[in-house]
């Protein structure tokens, strides 16, 4: 993994010093609440109390809270199967998000939609989608939207690096081009499309494919969210300053299976190398280490975000498996607006 | 001493085993058939149907595609076309859609347009079937659109025998052919014969016989029919379950022969209802029998709502074989 190294820019590494402390424990939280959330998805699959599958985002924490760190709540992203790190991120509640895995009215699509369809307008997510790359173009046409009315919003495309296989990504990143619209693509390399290893299925470079579009591309590591974060936070900036799309990878490994259910793995990856990644490379101990060793913060701090993310889950999650399920009638509401 | 007769019990297989073997004697009978989809190879596709393949064939016949739909379909035309026989995983129905224009435009229109002068032999292999808590984009059943477009054949087999030999046909066939199978039968067990055979295109099979009113299901739904069959006959009636097998051809003949014989006819899909196999099926029928018909022909298909999430509503929106019985009894002036 030695070509995912990549270490900040010089620019980058100065920027951090702007970032405030308060800032950067936001980031942890917003993490911590992403592993902790995952971590309860996990144990209710574990212990049958949640309908179907759902894909876990631990491991890749600083993807979307670095990225989404970098937008107001009034900008949009769109997400994928992988999809709740992204949601927590842009601000959704993990109560109504548990409560909507487990198919209860509470839940932010009123049980409708379930782990991979939860969508927030009010925090600006435009929905998961359960196909692969189906979101390039509802992301593509709400930088179109931003652009056309005026209203300074950027729209983030999260995908994996599977996505790459889908036309439609190629036939959207042209127009953004063309037409410089505020959108960002994030794709996160995680190094496998399911059971099969990416290099298998993907010829070139990832950012290649965005510079053939004459897009602006770099390329981070996705474990380290002070690299997410400043280059996002620069990419985001330049896009709504109206200089046109970008695409960033992020170079990332999802600890678990590629489900819940996906719990033998050694046919596809070994335990050595999930080992190396859990043990060196896993977000939360990065940046704490950081935080810690610069001083900036103490581990009473650290803590306290842990016991209260550790409350607020338990009682989500208690939320959800009291909450009822949606009225026989409502299964005909919402074909039509 | 009375002699002893041994009786050997009939091999069972799972439909995933079922349509394993039929891949796997068909490569091995002849060469130019290749698997090409998503995680088809080692991991055997998420479904482990294809388990074991890739070791016996070898990766330049079990191959492993990027995620795209559209591509290996649109290769699979074109291998097809020049002298291969692809067979192409697509994973889930529902992604079908990313692979229309091949499979419609192309693969489907191909000999016609050329005047018969070439074709395109080759089996595009995908699954159906709602229940499973997959929610809207992973739990579609969308035969009928393959069925609508001339040039496409379409099977979608309700049992591992009927598994085994028609996929062996639709592989050996000269025509694209798309093959549904139910995500939630992989694992359903039922006699399947050691020895080499295949099964027509275009013949239903009566699963059941009976004389009071025939039950016509497809895939999914004939397990559904056969439970409601048997609920029926506590009552005193008698169901007749036809399974179509392949809803292009279409058996129409036994469709309406079965509907003379009973006067009643409720025709069962797992599709969306409206637009769908069952509104072909009950106009076939209603043709044909209408002069033997003791009520009109009732359709059930899939309630004509994406398909949701919670289960409380998923269960809401496919035929049951209670909702069934209670609509054939209706039929038969019993409710
Ligand atoms: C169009 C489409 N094809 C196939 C699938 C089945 N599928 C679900 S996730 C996945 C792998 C996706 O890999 P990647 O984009 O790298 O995301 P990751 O799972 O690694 O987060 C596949 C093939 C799908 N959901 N949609
Ligand atoms: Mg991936």
């Amino acid at each position: 993994m030695a070509d995912s190294e990549v270490k900040l820019s010089v620019a980058d590494a100065a920027g951090l010093t702007e970032v405030g402390l308060e800032q950067w424990l936001h980031m942890y939280e917003q993490m911590a609440r992403i592993r902790a959330f995952e971590e309860q998805v996990n144990q209710l699959y574990l212990s049958a109390k949640m309908p179907g599958l759902a894909h876990l985002y631990i491991g890749q924490e600083a993807v979307a809270v670095g990225v989404c760190e970098a937008l107001t709540r009034n900008d949009y992203i769109t997400s994928t199967h992988r999809g709740h790190g992204h949601c927590i991120a842009k601000g959704a509640s993990t109560d109504r998000m548990f409560a909507e895995l487990l198919g209860r009215a509470a839940g932010y699509c009123r049980g409708k939609g379930g782990s991979m369809h939860i969508a927030d307008q009010e925090t600006g997510n435009l929905g998961a989608n359960a196909i692969v790359g189906g979101s390039a173009g509802i992301a593509t046409g709400a930088a179109f939207t931003s652009k056309r009315l005026g209203e300074g919003r950027v729209a983030v495309c999260f995908f994996g690096e599977g996505a790459l296989g889908q036309g439609l990504l190629y036939e959207v990143m042209n127009m953004a081009s063309l037409w410089k619209l505020p959108v960002l693509y994030v794709c996160e390399n995680n190094l496998y499309n399911e059971y099969t290893r990416y290099e298998e299925t993907t010829a070139g470079t990832l950012g290649g494919r965005a510079q053939a579009f004459n897009m602006h591309a770099e390329r981070v590591n996705g474990q380290d969210i002070r690299q997410v974060y400043t280059a996002a936070n620069r990419l985001v900036g330049r896009a709504r300053g109206g200089n046109g799309p970008a695409f960033l990878q992020c170079d990332t490994y999802r600890f678990m299976g590629h489900h819940v259910g996906d719990i033998d793995r050694t046919y596809y990856r070994t335990k050595d190398e999930e080992r190396t990644w859990r043990e060196e490379r896993d977000p939360l101990p990065l940046l704490k280490t950081w935080l810690l060793g610069q001083g900036q913060a103490d581990q009473s701090m650290i803590d306290q975000i842990e016991r209260e993310i550790r409350d607020e889950i338990a009682a989500a999650v208690q939320f959800a498996l009291d909450a009822p399920y949606p009225d026989a009638h409502e299964v005909t509401q919402h074909v039509y607006a | 001493m009375p002699e002893l007769v041994q009786e050997v019990a009939p091999r069972e297989l799972t439909m995933a085993q079922a349509i394993n073997e039929a891949l796997a004697e068909e490569m091995r009978r002849d060469p130019s058939v290749f698997i090409i989809g998503e995680d088809v190879a080692e991991a055997g596709t998420p479904f482990k149907v294809l388990k074991g393949l890739v070791e016996e064939f070898g990766p330049e016949r079990v191959i492993d595609s990027p995620i795209s739909e559209a591509g290996i379909t649109g290769l699979g035309v074109g291998a097809a076309m020049t002298g291969l026989r692809p067979v192409v995983d697509l994973m889930f129905g529902d992604f079908v859609t990313l692979a229309m224009d091949q499979m419609v435009n192309q693969a489907a229109k191909i000999h016609y347009m050329s005047g018969g002068k070439l074709k395109a032999p080759m089996v595009i292999r995908t699954t159906l079937g709602a229940t499973r808590r997959s929610a809207a984009q992973h739990s579609q059943s969308l035969h009928a659109w393959f069925s609508h477009v001339p040039g496409l054949k379409v099977a979608l087999p309700a049992t591992p025998y009927d598994a085994k030999g028609l996929l062996k046909t639709a592989i050996r066939d000269d025509n694209p052919v798309v093959f549904f199978e139910d995500k939630l039968m992989y694992q359903k067990k039922g006699p399947v014969p050691a020895e080499e055979y295949t099964l027509p295109f275009g013949v239903a099979d009566v699963k059941r016989e009976g004389s009071d009113i025939t039950l016509v299901a497809t895939s999914s739904m004939v397990y559904v029919a056969l439970e409601a069959a048997e609920l029926l006959a506590r009552d005193g009636l008698s169901a007749e379950v036809v399974d179509l097998r392949t809803t292009f051809p279409l058996d129409k003949e036994t469709l309406i022969e079965s509907a003379k014989k009973t006067g009643r006819a409720l025709v069962i899909d797992e599709g969306y209802e409206r637009y769908g196999v069952t509104a072909e099926l009950a106009s076939v029928i209603a043709e044909g029998a209408f002069y033997h018909l003791d009520a009109p022909v009732k359709r059930m298909g899939a309630m004509d709502v994406p398909i949701p999430f919670s289960p409380v509503l998923e269960d809401l929106t496919v035929a049951t074989s209670a909702g069934v019985a209670a609509a054939a009894k209706a039929l038969c002036g019993r409710a």
